[in-house]
């Protein structure tokens, strides 16, 4: 185990140090940012660097989490006028440039909080010492399995959380699991539809679990885990793609029980899948 | 000797399995019951709401001074939205009972309206008095008919287990007293839908009143609906197309295209619309590899796609990145005015820029010529309506559609109080709040998604 994480940290080295030389190259200062134009919205290590920059010279008071939101977003605009630089709250080549000239970065310390999950800030001037606090520590080793990667926040769209996002992915798979990939887009469609409609229940949680209304229900197939393509179709739903001409029933014409349900009006089918208004 | 052994053995077998069965048995009933009492709940809780909603629409009319009304216009709307919620927890899917439940949310909407609204500069209208009315009499024939279901169910015993087995098999149409009931309920609020929610209301209920056919163009055959689509992704022949018509049902009239690309291995969806034959939504279905490109040239990427597809000028007001894929909303501009309403949405893959999706229907829902009107306050007006702590960082015009889905022209603030950023509308033309939003920030990850 002990050799192994040598070897690991070794490699990782390695790594930084092709990364550190490529860098060198492109640009002489910005060693660890990539190339790209940082802007708002954006996830990943650049982001974190960014804020733990910001975050060295006080302009940024917020968690480093690797999501460019608003917080970000102020401090970098506030750090571009006090650097007398055009103010268009994107991190480009002269901001990374004046940032890394004006700021110290340890990559390797910061990378450590995130993976341990601490809590934790990026002050200049002040003993690294004092500036983690141990946190909810993240679940056993699936963090160090991947250890390149920096995914500690996310981008969730407006009005939903990642609990409902998971909540969806499992309807979706239940009811759909073997349909093509826009028939699940509809059937998570549909439900962001109902939660509209004023003569369903509110939330997502109060329309997936109406007694009667999803059959993956009622025959517990919505605990079944969900694949990731179950997730990004309730994601494509989620950001608005909605296949369905805004239906809020569908059925199965093979299997539907109930008489009622097909003398409501007829959008289209996707898949198996009739939907109707 | 054999012979006895082999017998003891038997009997401890069927011994066993008669308490093992015995005791799943129990445990299944234990759980039946369990559903049953949380039904049972459901139901009488339902029954006590609409009770203390007849009661307090009537309590209503009889009301005279404003500051008493308006407390109990909120009361009403809160019971109709308990009841509302407990319609929710029953196995009443299946059943038609949409009218009683459509009765109930307009009758929240109407309370809410009317219980926020300053009565003392605008009192209830004679209208409005006798829609209050009409929802008294209303509720009080739901509230009979509920009565007469839930006393007979208790007479007779009768468990909504049942109305559940009878629903999933389809046996709706034999004597069953309690679906019967719902379907008296619902009869009944079918006669009474025609109460006068007055504009406000009504104009909500417009909102789903969706149609296109005010777009340009004349209608367009399936053959047109293909090369459309052909000269919308710079496609080959080889590429496999079908079309269907969309059904009777539909709120617009679409052909929904299906594409199929020998050379990518993808599938591409798209709807167009029948009329005009504009593009109401485009998905394009492959996996998506590592993100190799930056949000921001992805920014590129949207722009480029909307230069080549749409004429109108459009503004990017969101972008977002969720890992290898990015997300742009754009919303129309026009006279430096951002139109809210006609918003597309670009989906962009991060391993090679791809468009893998677009979605207008809502810009052709509410794409129209607009004149903008000069805003009757400054903008110096409009910030002192503001509240003082908030700290204006961004300004700028925008139309927007409001809580009661009318469209006002504002002066749009982003700002900042405290740590949080907020989005706030000022109407231009009286300097009313119209709307404040708190903008999200990232989400923590609580586990790996």
């Amino acid at each position: 185990m002990k050799r192994n994480s040598a070897y690991i940290k070794g490699m990782f080295c390695i790594i930084a140090l092709c990364f550190g030389l490529f860098a060198g190259f492109g640009q002489n200062n910005a060693h660890a940012f990539s190339n790209q134009v940082i802007q708002q919205g954006a996830t990943g290590e650049d982001v974190v660097e960014l804020q733990s920059r910001l975050q060295y010279l006080g302009f940024y008071t917020g968690p480093i989490d690797g999501v460019f939101g608003w917080r970000t977003y102020w401090a970098l605009r506030n750090f571009q006028y006090e650097f007398g630089m055009k103010i268009d709250g994107l991190a480009g080549g002269t901001t990374k440039q004046k940032l890394v000239k004006a700021s110290k970065y340890d990559k390797a310390w910061v990378n450590k909080q995130i993976k341990e999950g601490k809590k934790f800030t990026h002050y200049g001037g002040v003993p690294k010492s004092k500036q983690s606090k141990a946190g909810p520590a993240k679940g056993g080793g699936q963090a160090a399995a991947k250890p390149a990667q920096v995914k500690p926040a996310k981008n969730i769209p407006d009005g939903y959380s990642q609990n409902d996002i998971n909540l969806m992915a499992n309807a979706v798979y239940g009811e759909a699991r073997g349909e093509p990939y826009i028939g699940q887009v509809a059937v998570a469609a549909v439900i962001i539809n109902r939660v509209a409609d004023s003569r369903f229940p509110k939330t997502v949680s109060g329309v997936i679990f109406e007694p009667r209304a999803f059959t993956a229900v009622a025959d517990g197939q919505i605990y079944l885990t969900p694949n990731q393509q179950a997730r990004k179709a309730v994601m494509d739903a989620l950001n608005g793609w909605d296949p369905t001409g805004e239906a809020i029933y569908y059925f199965n014409p093979d299997t539907a029980t109930s008489g009622w349900i097909w003398g409501r009006p007829q959008i289209k089918k996707i898949g198996k899948h009739i939907f109707c208004n | 000797m054999i012979r006895t052994i082999l017998i003891v053995l038997l009997f401890v077998a069927v011994a066993g399995t008669g308490y093992w069965g015995y005791t799943e048995h129990q445990d299944k009933n234990a759980i039946l019951l369990q559903a049953e009492n949380n039904y049972q709940r459901a139901f009488h809780d339902l029954n006590f709401h609409v009770d203390a909603l007849h009661d307090k629409i009537g309590e209503t009319l009889a009301m005279n001074s404003r500051n008493q009304l308006s407390p109990a216009l909120a009361q009403v709307w809160r019971l109709t939205s308990e009841a509302h919620n407990d319609v929710g927890q029953l196995p009443l899917a299946l059943l038609p009972f949409t009218k009683t439940e459509q009765f109930l949310s307009k009758m929240g909407e109407f309370s809410y309206r009317t219980a926020v609204r300053d009565l003392d500069k605008k009192p209830l209208s004679d209208k409005e008095y006798k829609t209050l009315k009409d929802l008294y009499a209303n509720a009080s024939e739901i509230q009979n008919e509920l009565r007469k279901t839930e006393s007979l169910a208790q007479k007779n015993n009768l468990r909504w287990m049942d109305v559940e087995m009878a629903l999933a098999t389809n046996k709706t149409n034999e004597d069953n007293t309690i679906i019967d009931g719902f379907k008296t309920v619902d009869k009944t609020v079918e006669g009474y839908s025609e109460v006068d929610f007055g504009p406000e209301v009504s104009n909500m209920m417009k909102m789903q009143n969706r149609n296109l056919s005010q777009l340009k163009g004349k209608e367009i055959t399936k053959e047109e609906a293909k090369n459309i689509a052909i000269d919308f992704f710079d496609l080959k022949k080889n590429v496999k197309i079908t079309v269907e018509k969309s059904g009777k049902g539909a709120k617009y009239d679409a052909y929904s295209l299906t594409l199929y690309n020998p050379d990518t291995k993808g599938t591409t969806y798209m709807d167009l619309t029948k009329k005009g034959g504009y593009p109401l939504w485009v998905l394009y279905d492959r996996n998506v590899g590592k993100a190799k490109i930056s949000l921001n040239d992805a920014m590129f990427q949207a722009e480029d796609f909307l230069k080549k597809h749409m004429d109108s000028k459009m503004e990017m007001v969101s972008s977002d990145q969720y890992e290898n894929i990015a997300v742009f909303t754009y919303a129309r501009l026009q006279d430096d005015v951002r139109i809210y309403p006609e918003v597309v949405t670009i989906k962009v893959a991060l391993d090679n820029g791809d468009i893998m999706g677009y979605e207008g229907t809502d810009f052709l829902l509410a794409h129209q010529d607009r004149r903008i009107p000069t805003f009757k306050i400054s903008e110096k007006e409009a910030r002192t309506n503001l509240n003082p702590k908030f700290e204006v960082k961004e300004v700028s015009k925008a139309l927007i559609k409001n809580d009661i889905n009318e469209e006002v022209f504002c002066y749009e603030f982003l700002g900042v109080l405290g740590n949080e950023t907020y989005q706030v509308f000022i109407n231009a033309e009286n300097g009313n709040e119209e709307e404040v939003k708190k903008l999200k920030e990232a989400e923590p990850s609580y586990n790996e998604i």
